[in-house]
């Protein structure tokens, strides 16, 4: 109970901490959301400039106390301002979630889920096809750029043999609905870059629980659940799997959080409007509101999923329960 | 005459390495009868824990048994069939490894390590497991609350009787243990050696003791087995290889060691250092060591003789063995 306390009060601290490096840094940097919205174009009329700071409420004669005790509060009811097409930046956001959450999420499951089994195998089998094979391959394409592999699989499966689209979440013309045509032709529309990113990312988890596994396997507690007469299968997951996969839990947890950014060189080569994509767009076109929000929600994501991490290490590895 | 359970003929156990197999245990036979306490002692290297492992059955890789057999209560070990050997395993003879902080899972509760052990072999009720586990950790005295704890709750002392607790689940004929007591100071070893001999006397089951340590187990074990290089050196009841040692290599052990209520006498140590097994030396491996060695014993490898009720593996004893060439 203790630990859970402690552990949730950093959490906090830490949260607070961002949100306020969030709200200083753009406050210590020349001009302001109008100011860069303008900064392409010369001789910019001052009442302008002035109309243009109200609408997205600059204040610059404002305390700047009072104006972090706004932002507080903004960010507590999910009000983040306009981006620059003048939409609220929560219904941008909240727009591109769905799609990022779906693709990136799904796939970074899958990739550690493939990742985690493959190297538990590879370890188990050690020197056999699959961990002289299979898992060496996978982590060679690893270390390929992911837009290299995401252009490729576009050329070869999009324009060559033409089996899937080339861009965006879903047909021009559809309306989303439940209905199965519209599910297949959104499935359709993320197998591309799904792939690119599970090939990208699998390869990483096979060779951290291959080699965690390996080292858990010539312990001595492996060695006396084989003189207990257990089964293979009890040997290999309830008494190497589970503890060798402990370490990878926080790296996991993190990799979670960092669904929210999206992979920004995925969706953008895809055309696929996600979180990613949108930061994208944002950074071009000079959105603050935007790009702040987005900050904020990305250091949420990965604080939030590492609490969750460091929760489930304590509810499966007792030592770390009482520390 | 009571039967041996155990019967270790011609063991051999090669390490495969790039550079050549390394020969860890070279020819060994050994016989247990059935409640013997049966020690086997050696200077690290020897091969001792390799031969227990052998013996077990837990050998992995780069280790194998390249050779001989391993009768348990009639069936040659080396030849049984994975699914057959954990048929036996635990029920018919358990293990207790030197540490028991690595050997038992620091994820799981003790409870849960001996239920893993019981529901492999048969299905017990959970209640029945559950007054089992209780059972068995009171006979090593230790109290029932600790069935909830993990091993790194418990003293060293608490989790190694733990460990021999859970040895004792399914009451085996044979318990090995490698080192038992050598992660523990010197009090808890007093204490847990009198309970494991007191166990064995209760319950009947035989051991095999792999300790470096001579002096801590003259008191309890009835056979002595004396490793050197891979092999036996010598194998003899305890109180005579105390007595008179045969082995010039058991004599330098025993002038190693101080005797308490014997006169005082200035401690020798064995000169030089174990055997290299990827080139162990020519004729005996004692040799470069031994201070009565002859020039024969560089040459010619001695053989296993028997000398009364006692084996001994040295030239010096090949006389009263005519009739037994190499």
């Amino acid at each position: 109970m203790r630990f859970v306390v402690r552990r949730m009060g950093l959490f906090f601290l830490t949260l607070w901490a961002a949100l306020t490096i969030n709200f200083l840094i753009p406050r210590l940097m020349p001009g302001n959301e109008a100011t860069a919205m303008l900064s392409h174009f010369k001789g910019i009329n001052p009442s302008a400039l002035h109309a243009l700071e109200v609408e997205f409420g600059v204040n610059n004669d404002q305390n700047l106390l009072v104006s972090y005790v706004q932002y507080l509060g903004n960010c507590l009811t999910g009000q983040f301002g306009l981006d620059s097409a003048r939409v609220p930046v929560m219904t941008v956001i909240l727009r591109g979630l769905p799609w990022t959450l779906g693709l990136v999420g799904v796939t970074t499951v899958i990739a550690f889920s493939i990742g985690t089994l493959l190297g538990i195998v590879s370890a188990w089998r050690r020197g056999g096809a699959l961990d002289s094979l299979l898992s060496p391959l996978l982590f060679i394409l690893t270390t390929f750029p992911v837009f290299f592999i995401a252009l490729l699989l576009l050329f070869i499966f999009g324009v060559v043999l033409g089996w899937f689209p080339l861009s965006s979440n879903y047909s021009v013309g559809e309306t989303p609905s439940l209905s199965v045509a519209f599910v297949l032709d959104v499935i359709g529309h993320a197998i591309l870059p799904g792939v690119t990113l599970v090939v990208t990312a699998a390869g990483g988890w096979i060779y951290t629980m291959r080699n965690n596994m390996v080292s858990t396997l010539s312990e001595d507690y492996v060695r006396m659940a084989r003189a207990k007469g257990l089964s293979p299968w009890r040997i290999m997951l309830d008494y190497s799997a589970r503890n060798a996969i402990l370490p990878n839990l926080t790296g996991f947890a993190m990799q979670l959080g960092f669904i929210l950014g999206g992979s920004i060189l995925v969706e953008y080569t895809f055309s696929y409007p996600g979180l990613g994509y949108l930061f994208f767009t944002g950074t071009t076109n000079h959105d603050l509101p935007l790009q702040e929000a987005l900050f904020l929600f990305y250091t949420l994501a990965v604080l939030l999923c590492v609490l969750v991490a460091d929760f489930a290490t304590a509810w499966l590895d007792p030592r770390t329960r009482d520390a | 005459m009571p039967s041996p359970i155990l019967e270790v003929r011609d063991l051999c156990v090669d390490y495969v390495t790039n550079s050549g197999d390394v020969r860890a245990v070279d020819h060994v036979d050994l016989t247990v009868e059935a409640g013997e306490f049966l020690a086997i002692v050696g200077e690290s290297g020897c091969g001792k824990s390799t031969l227990l492992f052998a013996i077990a059955q837990l050998l992995s890789p780069p280790a194998e048994i390249s050779g001989g057999s391993v009768i348990f209560k009639g069936n040659d070990m080396v030849q049984l069939s994975p699914s057959e050997l954990r048929h036996m395993r635990w029920r018919d003879y358990s293990v207790v490894m030197q540490s028991a902080m690595n050997a038992l899972n620091p994820m799981k509760s003790i409870e849960a390590q001996f239920k893993d052990a019981m529901a492999a072999h048969g299905n017990m009720s959970a209640e029945a497991m559950r007054n089992r586990s209780a059972e068995v950790l009171k006979l090593v005295g230790v109290d029932a609350v600790h069935l909830r704890s993990y091993p790194h709750q418990l003293s060293g002392g608490m989790r190694q009787r733990a460990m021999i607790a859970m040895a004792l689940l399914f009451t085996p004929d044979l318990v090995i243990m490698d080192e038992p007591t050598s992660a523990l100071d010197v009090v808890a070893q007093r204490s847990l050696m009198i309970q494991i001999k007191e166990l064995q006397d209760r319950l009947g089951f035989a051991v095999i003791f792999v300790t470096h340590d001579m002096s801590l187990v003259s008191h309890y074990s009835a056979r002595l087995a004396v490793m050197y290089g891979g092999q036996i050196a010598e194998a003899a009841r305890t109180a005579s290889l105390f007595e008179k040692p045969l082995h010039p290599y058991s004599v330098g052990l025993l002038d190693a060691f101080p005797s308490i209520h014997g006169p005082r006498r200035v401690l020798t140590g064995i000169p030089g250092s174990p055997p290299d097994l990827a080139r162990p030396p020519a004729g005996c491996r004692f040799q470069p060591r031994c201070p009565q060695a002859m020039p024969e014993c560089a040459v010619r490898q001695p053989g296993l003789y028997s000398v009364g009720d006692s084996m001994v593996r040295c030239l010096l004893y090949e006389a009263a063995q005519p009739g037994r060439p190499e």
